[in-house]
């Protein structure tokens, strides 16, 4: 295999940030090549077509299927308004009548002489996509979306829930091992993002929420918190839709584990600074992390060519995050990658490296079991 | 397709073969040797479908040179593969399957769920796609629920079916309406239709024209339940798989190329492996059971009575979907496995950490003891929904004599029979490279709990997918290469059937070993193996305790010659219907330990320590 060991996570403290706004379906872009754009600006719009309702209008006129086309007052492509009669029943010297009103706003969409049924399409519903970061149009896709460029932080982490968010950044933890309990939030919280230490309580997420923050940012989530949390417990790590009134990130992995040093360090120099987040997470082939942006206007982005990409390759001396039992959340750097498998204590034989630990120690563990913390 | 050579069999002596996974591309060559087919190497290489080569083709040729580099033969010319073989370079054929992009994802529908509905459902399956969604006239949604729900999901392809030859087509054209009325859009690729197959009520032919002709690219085929007594799913398979080549396929980044390049055409992976399951047990006359754990998926294969039916468990896996088997079966169902006590909070985050990090693996011996008790769950709940699914068709009317009356069987009955099923195949990381074979015996055995003689085996190196393809080009090779270099044989489960007491005898046999006679005799909650090696043969002759069956009836004493493998002859009489792990833990633990002792299956001082 290529890579024996899981690409990291991406910690930048200066890089150039690149985001595709797409539709859903085509419609149309709003802004040009080279404009500046704001996060909450809207930069494409369309109109997804409306709800369909069907009513069985044979049944409700007592005809047979093939009598409702010569019953309908309305032909396809017509507009009809709720209550409105769109079909009636023919009957002896005009007595009798029986009629059929639509049941929503829209159009008639099909006739049916086959099922009785006629389709009526609601509305079409308007969709917009906004920038999501500070920052400058630099290509427009044709009547799908634009992409936004900005030279910002950028840190991705590596579980979050809820959607697109933005907000200025707060430091609640003084420390990336401080846990974020539920009496450091207060009003002072409110439309900005908490940035804690190791772990954020189910009780902190709550009193987040009824302060009204946009976001967090901790280390480590306890499962059984994410499960109260959400209401359910999670089987496959596909999110970002939930609704829950804050988006949450959390950058090391559930239970309680110290924010790495590097990545507290840079929200910490970030502090007051607007953030855009999104906490959409996304396991399964084409992987999404949740992700901090933080745009930096006007700085200058050394760009050496992998600035936009992170790609890196192990070496001795690379900086990784231990990532699995019995090592699991330390921090280190390579010091030997030898290339033959190795048998572990589960007897398995694998690729290992050695690893020493920030506190000096040294440890063989698989490969598979570390991952970069990319620059 | 390559121009059309004619395939001489007689002269097939090398076969290259790739499986374009959604992660990894792997390719195999396959060589003539005397009068055998034998797998002569192995390579592989990262799929390249998504960003940045965007190309499936970059990662054929990465896998395929691999395998240059391994045989020291040229098969390469640039990118083009050297057909036919000479003396020093080339292959004969080249044949391929692919899951690579999410597989083939299908939505069906029918008129009732459980008969038009099901039918659809088992077509689609049996061709190895997913299955999306089954729309059907009483599936309790309202048109405009269902509506959404095909533009939401954006399947690849929908397989519409309804009504018996000449029954309703009111309902038919129902279905086409809400599908008409959806306008759905293929997930893959621009500026094509959406493929819709009919393969309904004949009679509705010209009403479902009619309403899709225009909105969508509409395939007839024959009707899949012409009668309610019998399903004709070979049409409409066939289709969907002429489809996903030429449709679903054909918008993938470098499937174009591909399909180019080989023989015959492209299949889905899981269909492939469907093939070749049913090939081994026609030629065998067996009952098979095949099951493939993955990371997000589980797979089961089932030929019973020679019917063949396939289930996917979508989140049913061992790393992305490892926490929804955790929240399917429960935390005690997962550790009435493990043979310690673990802290619910910590065990709890450390699942979680997996799924999130999917591609770690167990370092600690506790992890590993963990991870594979947590595959015996998805198993065990795979083969669950496979038996669910796996019925004779329902809504048949069927004669009943009196005593079918008191046994209250009725249409829609499972078709597997574990007393019948005589080879069980592994396949997926946990079962597959399982660090001792007789952990993935006992994961099987724990699992699908084998009754009777059954012999195990895992995929080596999962090439099921490559001999499926090849099994329709030449059967007997893909055979030949399934059973002496796909194939581990682990050994046969003894197990006999019923309910039993501890202290009493369950089981007495009498075994012609090569090395000479044995006698054993086990009581009633117990495992042991007996050494067999592989290609070893063994004549037994099996009495069941009182009230047990092990095929020929209660108590009946029957005999069998049985397959070795790595593990040997497994002897369960731990009882099956019912299987019963006790529930307190103190008194449970001792058992698993006992168990995992008999067999071998973790080092006793990994188990002390706790």
């Amino acid at each position: 295999m290529a890579h024996a060991y899981t690409p990291g996570l991406r910690v930048a403290d200066l890089t150039i940030v690149q985001k595709e706004r797409r539709l859903p379906l085509p419609g149309q872009v709003l802004v040009n090549v080279g404009d500046r754009v704001t996060a909450t600006q809207v930069v494409a719009r369309t109109e997804l077509p409306g709800n369909v309702e069907s009513v069985n209008v044979a049944n409700r006129l007592g005809v047979p299927p093939e009598d409702v086309p010569h019953c309908m007052l309305k032909k396809e492509g017509d507009p009809v308004q709720k209550g409105e009669i769109m079909a009636q029943s023919k009957s002896f010297f005009g007595l009798f009548k029986s009629s059929c009103q639509a049941t929503v706003d829209g159009t008639v969409e099909t006739v049916s002489s086959v099922t009785g049924q006629v389709l009526l399409r609601e509305p079409p519903m308007p969709v917009e996509v906004r920038a999501y970061v500070d920052g400058v149009v630099t290509e427009v896709l044709p009547r799908e979306g634009v992409i936004v460029e900005t030279p910002a932080t950028f840190i991705q982490g590596i579980f979050g829930i809820g959607a697109e968010t933005q907000g200025e950044l707060v430091m609640v933890a003084s420390s990336s091992d401080e846990v974020l309990e539920a009496d450091r939030l207060t009003e002072a919280v409110r439309g900005k993002v908490a940035v804690g230490g190791s772990l954020v309580t189910a009780a902190a997420i709550r009193k987040a929420i009824a302060v009204g923050a946009k976001g967090i940012i901790a280390g480590g989530l306890h499962d059984k918190d994410l499960r109260e949390f959400l209401g359910y417990d999670l089987g496959v790590a596909i999110t970002g839709n939930e609704d829950k009134g804050i988006t949450l990130i959390v950058t090391e992995g559930f239970g309680t584990i110290r924010m790495a040093e590097g990545t507290f360090a840079l929200l910490k120099r970030c502090e007051g600074m607007e953030c855009s987040m999104n906490g959409a997470t996304q396991i399964r082939a084409g992987v999404i992390r949740p992700e901090v942006v933080i745009p930096r206007r006007d700085e200058q982005v050394d760009v050496d060519g992998d600035a936009r990409e992170g790609a890196g390759n192990m070496v001795i001396g690379s900086p990784v995050r231990a990532i699995r039992e019995p090592y699991f959340g330390r921090l280190g750097t390579v010091s030997a990658l030898p290339s033959e498998l190795q048998r572990v204590e589960s007897e398995t034989m694998v690729r290992v490296l050695e690893v020493q630990f920030d506190d000096g120690t040294r440890a063989v563990v698989p490969r598979a079991n570390v991952e970069l913390i990319e620059k | 397709m390559a121009e059309e050579r004619q395939l001489n069999l007689a002269e097939l002596r090398s076969i290259l073969a790739t499986d374009c996974g959604s992660t990894t591309t792997k390719a195999i060559l396959i060589e003539k040797e005397a009068d055998e087919y034998r797998l002569k190497v192995r390579g592989e290489a990262p799929t390249t479908v998504e960003r940045p080569a965007e190309d499936v083709t970059r990662g054929v040729l990465n896998a395929v040179s691999e395998v240059e580099e391994l045989t020291n033969r040229t098969i390469l010319d640039g990118e083009i593969i050297i057909k036919p073989r000479t003396e020093t370079k080339g292959v004969d054929i080249y044949i391929s399957t692919s899951s690579a992009g999410g597989g083939l994802q299908m939505m069906v529908a029918g008129v009732v769920k459980s008969m038009t509905g099901e039918s659809a459902q088992r077509a689609a399956l049996g061709a190895g796609a997913i299955v999306m969604d089954v729309l059907a006239s009483n599936d309790g949604r309202l048109p405009h629920q269902q509506i959404e729900r095909i533009r939401n999901l954006r399947p690849d392809m929908i397989l519409l079916s309804g009504g018996i030859d000449g029954g309703t087509t009111t309902h038919v054209a129902e279905l086409a309406e809400i599908i008409s009325a959806a306008d759905p859009k293929p997930r893959l690729g621009h500026g094509y239709k959406l493929p819709v197959i009919y393969a309904g009520n004949a009679q509705a032919r010209d009403i479902v024209r009619d309403i899709l002709g225009n909105k969508v690219e509409l395939f007839i085929v024959d009707n899949l339940r012409p009668v309610l007594e019998r399903e004709n799913l070979g049409p409409a398979r066939e289709k969907i798989h002429e489809l996903f080549m030429e449709h679903v396929m054909q918008q993938a980044p470098g499937y174009a190329k591909l399909m180019q390049w080989t023989d015959v055409p492209i299949m889905p992976t899981p269909g492939a492996v469907g093939l070749i399951i049913q090939t081994i047990a026609r030629q065998h006359g067996i009952d098979v059971v095949g099951v493939d754990i993955g990371g997000a998926t589980t797979d089961v294969f089932s030929v019973f009575s020679d019917t063949f039916n396939r289930t996917v468990s979508a989140n049913l896996g061992m790393s992305y979907s490892v926490s929804n088997v955790f929240a399917e079966t429960g935390l005690d169902n997962v550790m009435r496995w493990v043979p310690f006590d673990m802290d619910e909070l910590d065990l709890r985050n450390r699942i979680k950490n997996k799924m999130i990090r999917p591609t770690t693996i167990p370092q600690l011996m506790e992890e590993l003891i963990v991870e594979q008790a947590i595959s015996r769950e998805a198993l065990r709940l795979a083969f669950i929904q496979h038996k669910s699914f796996a019925v004779g068709l329902k809504g048949v009317q069927q004669e009943r004599t009196i005593s079918d009356t008191f046994e209250q069987k009725g249409s829609g009955e499972t078709l597997v029979n574990m007393m019948s099923l005589k080879l069980l195949v592994g396949s997926g990381g946990v079962l597959s490279h399982a660090p001792r074979r007789n952990q993935a015996a006992m994961m099987l055995v724990d699992a699908f709990l084998p009754e009777g003689f059954t012999h195990l085996a895992v995929d080596s190196i999962f090439m099921m997918p490559q001999l499926g393809v090849l099994s329709t080009v030449h059967p007997d090779a893909a055979t030949q290469v399934f059973e002496r270099d796909c194939l581990i044989h682990l050994g046969t489960c003894i197990a006999p059937v019923g309910p039993g007491k501890p202290g009493k005898t369950a089981l007495e046999l009498d075994i012609e070993l090569p090395g000479g006679s044995t006698h054993v005799e086990m009581e009633y909650g117990k495992m042991k193996l007996i050494p067999l090696g592989v290609g070893e043969k063994a004549m037994v002759r099996a009495r069941p305790g009182k009230g047990l069956d092990l095929g020929a009836g209660r108590g009946a004493e029957m005999s069998e010659e049985v397959e070795g493998g790595v593990v040997g002859i497994i002897l369960d009489t731990r009882g099956r219907n019912p299987f019963v792990l006790p529930v307190d833990a103190k008194e449970r633990v001792p058992k698993l330990v006992e168990w995992i002792a008999a067999l071998d299956a973790y080092p006793a001082a990994a188990l002390q320590r706790h």
